[in-house]
């Protein structure tokens, strides 16, 4: 008996460090809407800040300023970060800011890395609570006991901040509508700066106070915010009570689960925020999303196929890429390759959120699926390349069809997060299951018939299928079938009121992006000649949002520009530094600061504004005599 | 009016909310070619009337039939295909598509074409989205993009949109609600007279009585969620209760500046 | 839209000459040798940072000798990001543009497996440094890839050999839950209880990599109160088990035989909070006395004033065992290096080394000893080094492993 309340308190510790980060991070999210990607690179911030700190203060006074002070200070940092580079962004399409703070996180794990050297670093205990405490024999650490109290008492002054104070009901009433707040005459930058500055401080807080348990290591950043990310989505956005909650379940069910199996901690929070999301979709404590409000003078401009002008060069653009193989060596053409089928696969999730404004944070589910397809049928049955590209991808659709079903009954944030999950749950199937998936070692050897083993060979199948599966979806864009996914997207409500099934059309298209994705992914095995884990990973799938945003997610080609960009300058940087991270981060902040509608998206604000100076004074009036 | 066919019959329809009734035993019917206006003060429960007969809430008690069919419970799509047009109080249009795709995609809906996908859309029923836009007065605008339009411009883009099924009954949650004074009067004639012309039985909510007195055939008047009135606009406007209600607005006779407020 | 086009159109033609110009530069020269090197340098600094040190030392050395048979050894070093896709366009970076004679290096064993696989379909030697799994080796081997640091099995066996001298019975075992962790439970497993068939396996718990909720699961050992715990767990992982099972009092009255715990890169971490009495493999360099290691450790000490870790052996002895082999092979002709390696005797820090022809595997062995704590550091006591060779099954056996080609 002892040992399951032993159990159970031990399991509340780890609740603690999990609720302040959430906490941050659903504070955040509920004002201003921000999915800040940064949060767990603050987490690491902390930590590091707090170990140099505690390492120079002495005594127990310095150990607890340290932590504070490092937590103040990464707030600080927070600030200047939301005041130089968010305020800029609030007004750009949802989901970029996404983007700009995952560009921070990956500038930050390489400063830290400069500032701090690569080793991990152990920090001091905390003064006094070194030991611990005996519980009928089993060993409760006092640490522990310290942070099982420290989480409720954060909770009730945070409690008390949005209940009792005025800033706390604006900050309550922002969350609600922050349109209204605005009008209002709150100055909201300063509420968005002041709730930033709160989020951030709590995520350096919850790592600092690692200090004592943890080494503070690279790795930190990226191993807390995901879990976070579920603990908030299944609390639900925004709910503080839900974050410390959902924290509770989660890590109690993993300190019980681990006992029945032993293996289940790598999917766990997956397990149950995928359960949570399709029983309740706004999560335990959520409250249905108030519908996004589209600010004036954001609207796109209709989309047109296009015109016999464009499709000469459109051709011609594909002329010099097919003539490549003349003048490229067989460096040049993998690369290139690889570019190709990175086309395809965000332009597949391009399909699904700028057409369908489905938002996927786990498209390299099906990406890998249709890799594993290949792998499967290559080496198990041993059958034919062509045979294996053409059967490969179905695994994909299998996959978007099973899980598209449950991901589209939901919307906005919830869906990007239950298709995460079960982007998850299948990544970890695939490294888990050694015997059929090879586990993290993979399966080797998927290699390419001859005829198409050669460089310029299969650069060519590439690219064809590129075309292929590009001007598809592009067809598909323009038809009655892609109306009405835009149609879903523009007004549900209108859409359900002209006789659209919204959830069939939205299945359909997840479906149908799933299974190019999965030729993508099928392609790319052949081109590694092997199929690992990682083609699965959260790494991949933010990749692909990563080209999809970069291009311009209100564009119909942005996602081709995107991937080449992106793709190109990544493996362009990968090689020639290691600070890999640093640049790429540093090319991609800017580029969300100096290029809000993404890159293609950006050109065709230029060449509007060329074209129609005269009319938008014409419109300015229209829209006032209409008020 | 006799003659005419029933289009729709409401009988007993109740909603409540966490114990509040917001609609309380309403019953009424519409024929075609019948003009009927709901009325009553905010918060009397118009919307959620209006909600539950197109089948976006469904409704707590009580039975709706359409065109001698029980819809009761069944999604708007459903209740569109019987030939259900709805506008709604705030316009829901399709803001990245030009006017007439918006059109086109109701279109393309009512020929039960969602599911190709190899056609191009922008080429599929244009001529008869031409001849909607015409009809609503909107034909310079077709390849305006809707986000660009003026308020007004919206709301007969919307009942062009809703027409696109050669509906039978056309529901209207306060068709000239935040329009000007002239373009509500417009809107509404052309309404009346393209539901006389194609014998459509209109259902429409507003706060505008000089609206409703004009072109209503009959008036519901709601309160509290109960039907509390029912009859031709001169029985309504004796009718002491209603007078009751609205006594001190003065909105029964004179109501010239008030702008649609949600209800 | 129109403009988007020409955009890309520019887009291309840029990266397209960018990547020609460089290509233009890749041309070999008639006096340099190349070796192509990959590792995972962004995503683990902390251990391919003296690995790199190691290797560049090496190359220092091997050209104040006159390089290799005259020519000047050059390494081409790519970053991989901690992913096999990633390692592969590398590879193939360094192969087709670069034109090096070799590809060496990886950590990761499923980056050292996407980088084997790659050079068996195109040909080209490759000299994995650190990847531990036996697959590389074995079952998934190829005529093309040799391995320098001793595998999982060979570590396990080590490690079972003093492990079967513990009276304990009852056994429990803690790791990742990926391949590696999986792999080295099973090799100990088996070979343990091959060694002593009374022993009882209580309890196995298998935290996340890189994510272990340390509390429940030293809670979940405590329970299942073993005589004996294998841990495979390493890094943050490690640190976080061991303060949590020290406090708890897990390690109190019970033995702990550990993979890899005694090398610099992990102990290390661990501070004065460094577990006293495990079994471990490592790498003791303050302990190790013989002349080969003395002139390494002061070679290294003096170039970059800081104490080598195990890393900085592996990059030393991987550059030196390439040069060897060039030098042997007086060719960059593939199947000549494969004819060079096989069987090839060379000097290491830690003695003479030899890689097998059998499954090109080197004899390159490790140290085994217990942990300490010594001047508020961990270090590892009582320290022998135990020769590879002796811990690799029967030729008989590895025929059977390794896959026919």
């Amino acid at each position: 008996m002892a040992f399951y309340v032993v159990q159970f308190l031990t399991g509340l510790a780890s609740a603690a460090s999990l609720f302040l980060v959430a906490s941050g991070l659903s504070i955040i999210f509920g004002v201003t809407r921000i999915v800040n990607f940064a949060h767990g690179a603050f987490y690491m911030l902390g930590a590091f800040v707090a170990y140099t700190l505690t390492e120079r203060l002495s005594g127990a006074l310095g150990f607890w300023g340290g932590i504070l002070l490092a937590s103040l200070a990464v707030a600080v940092f927070g600030v200047l970060i939301e005041m130089i580079l968010l305020r800029r962004i609030y007004r750009s399409p949802e989901l970029f800011q996404l983007l700009a703070t995952f560009g921070l996180t990956l500038m930050i794990e390489d400063l830290v890395i400069l500032i701090w050297g690569p080793d991990d670093l152990l920090g001091r205990r905390a003064p006094g609570l070194r030991g611990a405490v005996d519980f009928f024999g089993q060993q409760v650490p006092s640490y522990d006991l310290f942070l099982i109290v420290l989480s409720p008492i954060v909770l009730g002054i945070l409690w008390l901040l949005f209940r009792r104070t005025r800033w706390g009901v604006l900050v309550r009433a922002a969350t609600q509508d922050r349109d209204m707040v605005a009008a209002l005459g709150v100055n909201q930058k300063w509420l968005f700066t002041s709730v930033f500055a709160l989020g951030v401080f709590l995520a350096a807080f919850g790592g600092a106070l690692r200090i004592p348990r943890d080494a503070a290591n690279h790795a930190m950043d990226l191993s807390v915010i995901v879990d976070v990310f579920v603990v908030v989505v299944i609390g639900g956005l925004g709910s503080i009570i839900g974050a410390f909650v959902a924290a509770v379940l989660v890590s109690e069910l993993n300190a019980f689960g681990i006992l029945i199996f032993p293996k289940i901690s790598i999917i766990l929070v997956f397990l149950v925020m995928a359960v949570v999301l399709i029983v309740r979709p706004w999560g335990l404590f959520g409250k249905p999303e108030a519908p996004a409000r589209k600010t004036p003078g954001l609207t796109v401009q209709p989309w047109r196929p296009l015109s016999a002008n464009e499709r000469v060069a459109m051709i011609g653009v594909l002329i010099v890429a097919a003539a490549l193989p003349l003048f490229g060596g067989t460096y040049v053409l993998t690369v290139a390759s690889e570019i190709a089928i990175f086309v395809i696969f965000a332009a597949s999730l391009h399909f699904l959120m700028s057409v369908g404004g489905l938002a996927s944070f786990g498209h390299a589910a099906y990406f890998g699926l249709g890799a594993y397809g290949v792998a499967f049928l290559a080496k198990m049955a041993g059958l034919p390349m062509i045979v294996c590209l053409l059967i490969g991808p179905l695994l994909g659709l299998l996959g978007a069809a099973v899980f598209g079903f449950f991901a589209v009954q939901l919307s906005g944030v919830y869906f990007a997060m239950l298709t995460l999950a079960f982007a998850q749950i299948v990544w970890s199937i695939a490294f888990q299951w050694v015997s059929v998936t090879g586990g993290d070692n993979g399966i080797l050897g998927v290699w390419p018939a001859a005829w198409a083993s050669g460089a310029a060979a299969f650069y060519w199948l590439s690219l064809g299928v590129a075309v292929l599966v590009v001007a598809a979806l592009r067809a598909m864009t323009f038809s009655p079938f892609g109306y009405a996914l835009r149609a879903t997207r523009d007004s549900a409500l209108r859409s359900e009121a002209i006789g659209i099934d919204n959830k069939r059309i939205q299945w359909t298209a997840f479906v149908i992006a799933g299974t190019a994705a999965g030729i993508g992914g099928a392609l790319f095995a052949f081109l590694k000649g092997s199929v690992f884990p990682d083609n699965v990973g959260i790494s991949l799938s933010v990749d692909a949002l990563v080209m999809v945003l970069l291009g311009g997610v209100e564009t119909i080609s942005g996602a081709i520009v995107g991937a080449i960009v992106y793709k190109a300058l990544n493996i362009w940087l990968v090689s020639h530094t290691d600070l890999s991270k640093l640049v790429l981060g540093a090319v991609i902040v800017l580029i969300v600061v100096a290029m809000p509608k993404g890159i293609v998206g950006m050109i065709e604000t230029l060449q509007a504004r060329r074209g129609r100076s005269t009319k938008s004074a014409m419109l300015a009036s229209r829209v006032e005599s209409a008020e | 009016m006799s003659a005419a066919p029933v289009l729709l019959v409401v009988e007993g329809l109740t909603k409540s909310y966490g114990g509040v009734h917001a609609v309380r035993d309403v019953s009424f019917s519409l024929s075609a070619g019948e003009i009927l206006a709901l009325i009553g003060p905010n918060g009397a429960g118009k919307s959620t009337c209006f909600n539950m007969l197109n089948g976006q809430v469904t409704p707590g008690g009580g039975r709706v039939r359409l065109l001698g069919r029980d819809t009761t419970g069944e999604k708007p799509r459903a209740v569109w295909r019987l030939g259900v047009g709805r506008t709604f109080q705030i316009t829901a249009t399709f803001p990245t598509m030009t006017v007439r795709e918006n059109v086109q995609v109701a279109l393309v809906s009512h020929h039960s074409r969602l599911f190709d996908m190899w056609s191009s859309a922008p080429k599929l029923a244009r001529d008869e989205a031409e001849r909607l836009l015409d009809l609503v007065g909107m034909n310079g605008y077709a390849d305006r993009p809707c986000g660009e339009l003026a308020y007004g411009d919206l709301k007969r883009l919307e009942l062009a949109i809703a027409l696109a099924n050669q509906p039978k009954l056309l529901l209207m949650d306060e068709p000239t609600a935040g329009m000007a004074p002239r373009e509500r009067v417009e809107l509404m004639r052309l309404t009346a007279r393209i539901a006389r012309e194609q014998s459509i039985g209109v259902l429409f909510t507003e706060h505008d009585m000089d609206v409703v007195f004009e072109h209503a055939d009959r008036i519901l008047v709601l309160n509290r969620g109960s039907l509390i009135a029912e009859g031709v606009p001169e029985e309504v406007r004796r009718d002491p209760q209603v007078r009751a209600i609205y006594l001190g607005e003065g909105l029964v006779y004179d109501a010239r500046h008030r702008d649609g407020a949600p209800a | 839209m129109r403009q988007g086009k020409w955009f890309l159109n520019g887009l291309l033609a840029a990266g397209l000459g960018v990547m020609l110009s460089s290509a233009a530069t890749g041309a070999m020269a008639q006096d340099e040798i190349k070796i192509g090197e990959i590792n995972s340098y962004s995503l683990l600094p902390a251990f391919t940072e003296p690995y790199r040190k190691g290797w560049q030392l090496a190359v220092e050395e091997v050209n104040a000798k006159g390089g290799v048979n005259g020519k000047k050894l050059v390494v081409i070093s790519k970053d991989d990001a901690g992913k096999p896709a990633d390692a592969q366009t590398a590879a193939n970076e360094l192969v087709s543009k670069e034109g090096v004679a070799m590809l060496a290096g990886t950590f990761l064993s499923n980056i050292g497996l996407a980088v084997s696989d790659f050079a068996k379909q195109k040909k080209v030697f490759f000299l994995a440094a650190e990847p531990l799994t036996d697959a590389i080796t074995w079952e998934k081997g190829n005529k093309y890839t040799f391995r320098l640091r001793p595998s999982n099995y060979m570590q396990a066996a080590m490690l079972v050999e003093e492990a079967a001298k513990l009276p304990a019975k009852k056994w429990a075992t803690v790791a990742p839950n990926y391949e590696y962790g999986q792999s080295a439970v099973g090799v100990f497993k088996k070979l343990l209880s091959a060694k002593r068939p009374d022993i009882q396996w209580v309890e196995a718990q298998w935290p996340p990599l890189g994510k272990i909720d340390a509390g429940p699961v030293v809670q979940a050992l405590a329970q299942a109160n073993p005589d004996a715990i294998l841990n495979v767990e390493f890094g943050g992982d490690l640190v976080k088990f061991v303060r949590e099972g020290n406090t708890r009092g897990l390690f109190k009255n019970r033995a702990v035989v550990s993979f890899l715990t005694g090398e610099p890169e992990y102990l290390d971490a661990l501070k004065d909070e460094a577990p006293t009495g495990w079994i471990v493999t490592g790498y003791p360099w303050y302990d190790i006395k013989t002349p080969e290691h003395a002139a390494f450790l002061k070679a290294y000490q003096d170039k970059y004033k800081d104490y080598p870790r195990l890393g900085s052996i592996v990059g030393y002895e991987t550059i030196k065992a390439a040069a060897a082999i060039l030098a042997k092979a007086n060719s960059t002709d593939p199947e000549k290096l494969i004819a060079a390696a096989e069987g090839i005797k060379l000097p290491s820090p830690f003695g003479e080394i030899t890689f097998r022809k059998i499954d090109h595997q080197s004899t390159l062995g490790a140290f085994v000893g217990k942990t300490a704590v010594k001047d508020g550091k961990g270090v590892m006591v009582d320290s022998v080094y135990r020769n590879g060779a002796d811990y690799l099954p029967s030729d008989a056996e590895v025929e059977k492993l390794r896959p026919k080609s």
